[in-house]
């Protein structure tokens, strides 16, 4: 009979009307400033810096290496190396960065700089609101303006994120992305165990001249021979 | 009761005999126009609101809910956003008659309101051409819409407008064709008459509205289809589909022009419905004598809302119709069918005078048999044939 489908159309609209009052789980909307959606987790924004302990700036794993900056298909990454070192988880003496800023404002989340980091210190961030939660947006709007980045210490409301800005502890990582953060874990605890037994094994004991420290001492000359070749 | 429902009509009178003679009927005059202006300025106000809540609940969404408690603030938000916008006008526009398309919109369907009876005794002027006036009156937006479309120096404004104008001046065919039986049946074209033929009650109870007939059940029908196309309604607003011409017509319109557009479109609707609701749904009447205790104009108002209702839900139903689609909707539907009615009708008054048991049914099984044929085969052309499959061409 013509005119059956609009009918149909009819019911299913009044049927959507009617059902919308009483059962709550037809209407699917999220009330966004109220309820916020948890992110799935390999949900991606802008850069942050991981550091482990307590401290951000001496527990950044951030070697300064600027592999992010060069690989920045977006060039947002600026990077000032300090000129002190510091010994880093495995004990390895390590530079920091003494400056490290990304311009969200150019950043496009690509997350190249996450992929390549060889230290597991630049991990993509879900915060998704932050010129609605965080900044205060005349301020950023004047920020952009003058192009200044120095704010008052503890407040940013620029564009460009600075170390302090970028500095977030493992947990927070380990909160994020769960399974990422438990991989770089492991593989980080297993590095840190070898480098230790290496270092056990590599430290003379405690009596020397016996003769025990042949068998060492020709272990380490393999090894050394072959540092310089691998390089 | 009388007190009640005759509330508006002694207010008027009284605040009219406080005046010298010489003025009172400007006075009178003005106040019809400032009541009118004031009940239905809210109407379009409330009329935004609820049609977004109600699009939106049939939509399983919410609807607006921000401003104010569950959202009902947001004609007023809307309004102030209106305002305060920038208002541009294209550099190689028309500026006299960008200016007045949509004054030219809105004064008319203000003026159509003059003649629409909305309770007993209260109808701004009873014209005795007061349908007549009507049509003419609304058939006047045509040429804002051209105005609007031609001052704005732009391809989808003109496109628009020509696409509105080839609407408005279809669907005003089948739109008056279908209320044509009615003023054959009440014998008047003064709409306080038409609403005083539908008194009373027929056999069973049922008042005598005009669409408890068939053919005012069918007129009642395509007077709907008419109305929604005539006022550029969904599914039938597609001379300001955004998807196809941006907005159309109203694409170098912008801030308070824009709204007097808005509201003239709206209030375009609803004098369409007042009317409809005159025509077919007896006007303001109860629908039975024990429910007289309810105002007249309260029971225009329900009427008036359950038909803004309908429109709301046709709108969040049926998707937009294509310009062909369109036209041959109203020309080779639409027109035939009211033409049929028109037979229909006629043979309803002719066997007015059977007496015999069962001549009712009779009657109404006549009626509805006349209307089914060319209804099931007009739509069965309408759909054509199949069409053609369709040869694609890959680049090679």
């Amino acid at each position: 009979m013509l005119g059956r489908g609009i009918i149909k159309g009819f019911f299913e609209t009044a049927r959507n009307f009617c059902g919308s009052y009483y059962d709550r789980a037809r209407l699917t909307t999220v009330q966004y400033p109220e309820v916020k959606m948890a992110p799935w987790e390999n949900a991606r924004t802008f850069p942050f810096l991981i550091y482990d302990g307590q401290d951000p700036i001496a527990g950044l794993r951030c070697t300064a290496c600027t592999i992010c900056a060069q690989e920045c298909p977006a060039h947002c990454i600026e990077i000032v190396k300090a000129t002190a070192k510091r010994a880093d988880y495995l004990g390895k003496m390590q530079l920091q960065p003494k400056v490290f800023n990304i311009d969200i404002a150019v950043c496009m989340g690509c997350g190249i700089c996450a992929e390549v980091c060889p230290f597991d210190s630049i991990k993509m961030d879900q915060i998704y609101d932050l010129l609605a939660t965080v900044y205060d947006r005349r301020q950023t709007l004047d920020s952009v303006k003058t192009g200044q980045v120095h704010d008052q210490p503890g407040e940013n409301h620029s564009l460009v994120l600075q170390l302090k800005d970028l500095a977030k502890s493992n947990d927070y990582f380990r909160l994020l992305h769960p399974t990422e953060a438990a991989a770089v874990d492991e593989a980080r605890a297993e590095e840190q165990r070898k480098a230790q037994a290496k270092k056990a094994a590599a430290t003379p004991p405690v009596a020397p001249a016996t003769l025990a420290t042949p068998a060492t001492s020709a272990a380490a000359a393999s090894i050394a021979p072959t540092m310089p070749s691998a390089k | 009761m009388n007190a009640l429902d005759q509330i508006f009509v002694s207010t008027s009178h009284w605040l009219t005999g406080l005046t010298p003679a010489s003025v009172q009927p400007l006075v009178s005059m003005a106040l019809a126009i400032a009541g009118l202006m004031a009940v239905f300025g809210t109407c379009f106000a409330v009329a935004t609101i609820c049609e977004r809540k109600i699009l939106g609940r049939m939509q399983n969404r919410f609807g607006p809910n921000r401003v104010g408690p569950f959202g009902l603030f947001q004609p007023l938000a809307d309004g102030v956003k209106m305002l305060i916008k920038e208002d541009i006008v294209p550099f190689s526009a028309d500026h006299a008659v960008h200016f007045l398309a949509p004054l030219a919109l809105t004064v008319p369907v203000w003026l159509a309101f003059a003649v629409l009876p909305f309770g007993r005794n209260m109808s701004a002027i009873d014209l005795d051409a007061g349908i007549l006036f009507f049509f003419a009156i609304g058939s006047a937006s045509e040429l804002a819409v051209f105005m609007a479309g031609w001052s704005s120096q732009n391809k989808y404004a003109l496109l628009g407008a020509m696409r509105a104008i080839a609407q408005m001046i279809s669907y005003e065919v089948p739109l008056v064709l279908a209320s044509i039986p009615v003023l054959m049946a009440a014998g008047s074209l003064s709409l306080p008459a038409i609403v005083q033929a539908q008194n009373g009650a027929v056999m069973g109870g049922l008042p005598r509205w005009n669409v408890f007939t068939p053919w005012g059940l069918a007129g009642f029908g395509l007077f709907m289809i008419a109305a929604a196309a005539e006022s550029n309604r969904c599914p039938f607003d597609l001379p300001e589909g955004e998807s196809e011409l941006i907005a159309g017509f109203l694409t170098e319109y912008s801030g308070f022009k824009y709204a007097l557009f808005f509201l003239g479109e709206y209030l375009g609707l609803f004098a369409v419905t007042g009317l409809a609701v005159t025509l077919f749904l007896g006007g303001w009447q109860a629908p039975a004598a024990a429910l007289e205790w309810l105002p007249s104009w309260c029971w225009f108002a329900v009427k008036f809302s359950a038909l803004i209702f309908l429109f709301i839900w046709v709108r969040a139903t049926l998707p937009r119709l294509r310009l062909d689609q369109l036209l041959n909707f109203a020309w080779k539907f639409l027109v035939p069918l009211a033409l049929v009615n028109l037979v229909v009708a006629v043979v309803w008054w002719q066997s007015g005078a059977w007496r015999f048991p069962g001549a009712l049914e009779l009657r109404w099984l006549f009626g509805a048999g006349l209307l089914a044929g060319p209804y099931l085969w007009l739509g069965r052309a309408l759909k054509g044939g199949k069409p053609a499959p369709h040869q694609y061409r890959y680049a090679e």
